[in-house]
C-alpha cells in the first residue's frame, strides 16, 4: 500500500485528525496502544476500503441461501440440462442442446445472472455457495494454524531445552516438504479414505479435510517468527518480574508473553487467511481439496478450464472472486502492520 | 568448520528419518489402518484380486506397522515403487520429469530474480512517488493471483485465440532449442509472477531499512556517487535475506512447487506427474514424489547451510 507522507508521531500533528495530542484548542486525550493503532488504521483509506470490500464479500457469501431461494430459485447442485429460462423477454436454453452443448453466459436476469455451468447449474448460486466454502476453509484453517503455531512457538521459546528441540524439529520437518506437495499428499491420502485417527473420525469428502490439511502445512511459517520473538521477550525484565511474583509458566506464557505477540499474530493471521484461500483454490483445482459436487472457488475453476473456449465465464468469474478476496486481505494485512507497528512503517525521505 | 558440517549432517539425517516417518503416517496411518482399505489405497480402486493379493504380500499389510514401514523404505531406497494403475516405475517417471521441471524452474528463477530486484530497487529509490505506488500495487496484485488461473487464461488467450505462442507441452532442449524456449516463455512468466511480487516488496523494505545505516552515510560522506552507494553498499546488504529466500523457493519449486504451472502448460514435469496421479487417486506416485522431493530439499538446505557457514564465519560460530 502507499505510505502516507505525514508524520506518525505527535510532534507534528496532522490537523485533519480530531483528538490528536496537541491539536489546537482540544484537551489531550489519553489513547492506549490499541486505540492509537485503530486511529492510524482508520486514517489509511486504502486499508479501510479493502476492509469494506472484505465485509461485502463475506456478507454476500453468507447470503447465498437468500439469493438461491429468492432470486435464482435454484440450489447450488441442481442440474438443468434440458430446461429454458427467460432473459430480457426471450426464452433461452440453459445449455444449448447437442451437438453444441454451450452453457448460457452472463446476462441481466435473476436466474443465471452469471450464466450456467456445463450441468446447467446456476453459476451465481454456485459462486456464492463456493465462496462460503472457500472462505470457511480459509478462515478456519488460518485459525488452526495460528493456535497451533502460537502454542508451539510459546512453548519452544519459553521452555527452551528439549521442548524447543521437539518444536524446532516439528517445524523443520513440515518445512522440508514443498508446501503444495504436502497439501496434495495429505489431501489425496485423506480424500480416498477419510481421516481415522483415534477419536478423530472424518469421512472422505468432508470440508474438515482441506481445513485440517491447510491448517497444518503452514504452521512453521507463523511458528518460527513467534518462537524467535518469544526467545527475545523471555529475557525482558517484565518476565523476570512476573516470575518473581510467583507466576507459573502457563500464566507467564499466556498472560505476559501472548499480549506482546498480539500484533504479530494479528498481522500474520490476516496474511495467512489470504494465503490459505489461495492454497485451498490450488488444492481443489488439482482435486486434493474441496471435493465435488461441493462447490469451492478452486474446483469451480478446475471445472471451468476445460470449457474456456465455449464458456470463459466459468473460469474468469471464480478466479476474479479469489483475486479480489485475497487482494483485499493482503492490502488490509499490510495496513494492519503499518498501524500496529509504526516503527516498521517504511520511512519516506 | 568441520564440527559445524558434522553437526549439520547429523541434524539432516535426523530430519530425513522424520520426514520418512511423516510420509508413512500420512499414507498409511492417518487414513485408517484397516488392511483391506490400505491395500485398496495402494493398488487402486479398480485393481483385481491378484494385484491386491500381491500388494498385500509385497507391502506387508498383514504385518505390524513397523514391518510395513521398513518394507516401504526398502522400496524407496531401491527404487522399486510402482504405480499399479498403469504399471510404471515411480522413480523412472520422476527422473523422466526432471529435465522439464528444471528447465521451467531455472528459467523462471532468472526472470523472477531479475524483475524482483529491478522492481524492488525502483520502488525503494522512488519511495512514496508514483513509480513506487504503481509497483507496490502491481506486486500486491501479483501475490494475490491464483497461479493456475493466470496460467490457464494466458494459455487460452495467447495460444488458442491469437496464436502468439505455441500451445502447451515440453520440447527437449537438445532436440529443438528454439522450440524449447518458445514453449517455456509463458510458463516461466506464469511461475514468476508470485515471486516477483514477494521479492520486490521484501527488497524494497530491506533497502529502506539499510539506507539509514551509518556505513551508508559514511559512503555518501566520502563522496561516492549515489549509484555506487546503492549498488555497492546498500544493495549488498539488502540482498542477503533475498538470497536466503531464493534458496528456499528454488528448492521448493524444483521439488514439486511448480506443480500448478506444469499441469496447466502440460510440461510433463515432476509436479505434473504428481498432479495426474492425484486426479486418478493413484497413491504410489504421490507418495514417491512427496518423499523424494522432501529428501531433496533437506539435502539441498543442509548443503546451502554448510556453504553459508564456510562463507560467513558468524554463522558457524553462533550455531
Amino acid at each position: 500500500m502507499a505510505p502516507e507522507p505525514s508524520a506518525e508521531f505527535a510532534f507534528e500533528p496532522s490537523p485533519a485528525v480530531p483528538g490528536v495530542a496537541g491539536s489546537e484548542g482540544r484537551p489531550i486525550e489519553a489513547v492506549g496502544p490499541w486505540g492509537a493503532a485503530w486511529r492510524r488504521l482508520r486514517r489509511n483509506r486504502i486499508a479501510m476500503a479493502s476492509l469494506a470490500v472484505l465485509v461485502a464479500i463475506v456478507a454476500c457469501c453468507l447470503a447465498a441461501p437468500l439469493w438461491a431461494d429468492q432470486v435464482a430459485h435454484v440450489g447450488p447442485d441442481e442440474n438443468n440440462l434440458t430446461g429454458k429460462f427467460e432473459r430480457g423477454g426471450k426464452q433461452l436454453y440453459v445449455v444449448t442442446p447437442p451437438p453444441e452443448t454451450k452453457p448460457v453466459g452472463p446476462g441481466w436476469s435473476g436466474r443465471y445472472l452469471l450464466g450456467a455451468d456445463k450441468n446447467g447449474r446456476d453459476e451465481m448460486v454456485r459462486l456464492l455457495y463456493g465462496g462460503r466454502n472457500s472462505l470457511l476453509v480459509g478462515f478456519v484453517s488460518a485459525l488452526i494454524t495460528t493456535v497451533i503455531a502460537v502454542i508451539l512457538g510459546l512453548a519452544g521459546g519459553y521452555f527452551r531445552g528439549p521442548t524447543d528441540v521437539v518444536v524446532r524439529t516439528t517445524f523443520d520437518v513440515i518445512w522440508s516438504f514443498p508446501v503444495l506437495l504436502l497439501g496434495i499428499a495429505l489431501g489425496t491420502a485423506l480424500a480416498v479414505g477419510g481421516l481415522h485417527l483415534g477419536p478423530i473420525d472424518i469421512q472422505a469428502g468432508s470440508l474438515w479435510i482441506p481445513i485440517l490439511v491447510i491448517g497444518i502445512i503452514y504452521i512453521p511459517y507463523l511458528g518460527r517468527p513467534i518462537r524467535g520473538q518469544v526467545l527475545s521477550l523471555r529475557e525482558k525484565e517484565f518476565v523476570e518480574a512476573a516470575a518473581a511474583q510467583g507466576k507459573g509458566p502457563l500464566r507467564i506464557m499466556f498472560g505476559e508473553l501472548l499480549p506482546n505477540l498480539a500484533s504479530t499474530i494479528l498481522v500474520f493471521g490476516t496474511l495467512i487467511v489470504a494465503n490459505n484461500i489461495l492454497t485451498e483454490a490450488a488444492l481443489s483445482f488439482l482435486g486434493a481439496g474441496v471435493q465435488l459436487p461441493t462447490p469451492s472457488w478452486g474446483n469451480m475453476i478446475g471445472e471451468g478450464v476445460n470449457l474456456l473456449s465455449t464458456a470463459p465465464h466459468l473460469t474468469i468469474v471464480p478466479g476474479l472472486a479469489i483475486t479480489l478476496t485475497v487482494l483485499a486481505l493482503n492490502v488490509f494485512g499490510d495496513g494492519l502492520r503499518d498501524a500496529l507497528d509504526p516503527r516498521a512503517k517504511v520511512r519516506v525521505r | 568448520m568441520l564440527r559445524f558440517a558434522v553437526r549439520r549432517l547429523i541434524n539432516m539425517a535426523f530430519v530425513l528419518a522424520a520426514i520418512s516417518v511423516v510420509t508413512f503416517l500420512i499414507f498409511y496411518v492417518f487414513p485408517g489402518t484397516n488392511t483391506d482399505a490400505q491395500v485398496e489405497r495402494i493398488a487402486g480402486r479398480s485393481s483385481n484380486e491378484a494385484t491386491r493379493a500381491q500388494v498385500k504380500r509385497d507391502y506387508g499389510f498383514d504385518k505390524p506397522l513397523s514391518v510395513q514401514y521398513s518394507r516401504l523404505m526398502e522400496k524407496f531406497a531401491d527404487g522399486s515403487l510402482i504405480s499399479y494403475s498403469n504399471q510404471t516405475n515411480v522413480r523412472d517417471e520422476i527422473a523422466r520429469g526432471i529435465p522439464a521441471t528444471a528447465s521451467l524452474v531455472i528459467g523462471a528463477a532468472v526472470i523472477w530474480t531479475f524483475f524482483g530486484v529491478l522492481f524492488g530497487v525502483l520502488s525503494a529509490v522512488h519511495a512514496g512517488g508514483w513509480p513506487d505506488r504503481l509497483l507496490t500495487a502491481l506486486s500486491m496484485i501479483g501475490i494475490s493471483l491464483p497461479v493456475f488461473w493466470v496460467g490457464a487464461l494466458l494459455l487460452y488467450y495467447l495460444t488458442d485465440r491469437i496464436q502468439l505462442f505455441p500451445p502447451g507441452g515440453y520440447v527437449k532442449l537438445t532436440e529443438d532449442p528454439w522450440g524449447w524456449f518458445t514453449h517455456l516463455i509463458l510458463p516461466w512468466f506464469t511461475l514468476s509472477i508470485l515471486f516477483i511480487g514477494f521479492y520486490s516488496r521484501l527488497l524494497r523494505s530491506n533497502i529502506l531499512d539499510t539506507i539509514d545505516e551509518d556505513y551508508v552515510r559514511t559512503a555518501r560522506a566520502k563522496g561516492l556517487s549515489e549509484r555506487r552507494v546503492l549498488v555497492r553498499h546498500v544493495l549488498r546488504n539488502a540482498l542477503i535475506p533475498i538470497v536466503t529466500l531464493f534458496g528456499l523457493d528454488f528448492g521448493a519449486a524444483i521439488g514439486g512447487g511448480a506443480i500448478l504451472t506444469e499441469s496447466i502448460f502440460n510440461l510433463q514435469g515432476v509436479g505434473q506427474y504428481a498432479a495426474q496421479s492425484v486426479g486418478s487417486l493413484d497413491l504410489p506416485p504421490v507418495m514417491g514424489t512427496t518423499l523424494y522431493a522432501a529428501a531433496f530439499i533437506v539435502l539441498l538446505s543442509a548443503l546451502v547451510d554448510i556453504v553459508y557457514a564456510y562463507l560467513d564465519p558468524r554463522i558457524r560460530l553462533n550455531a
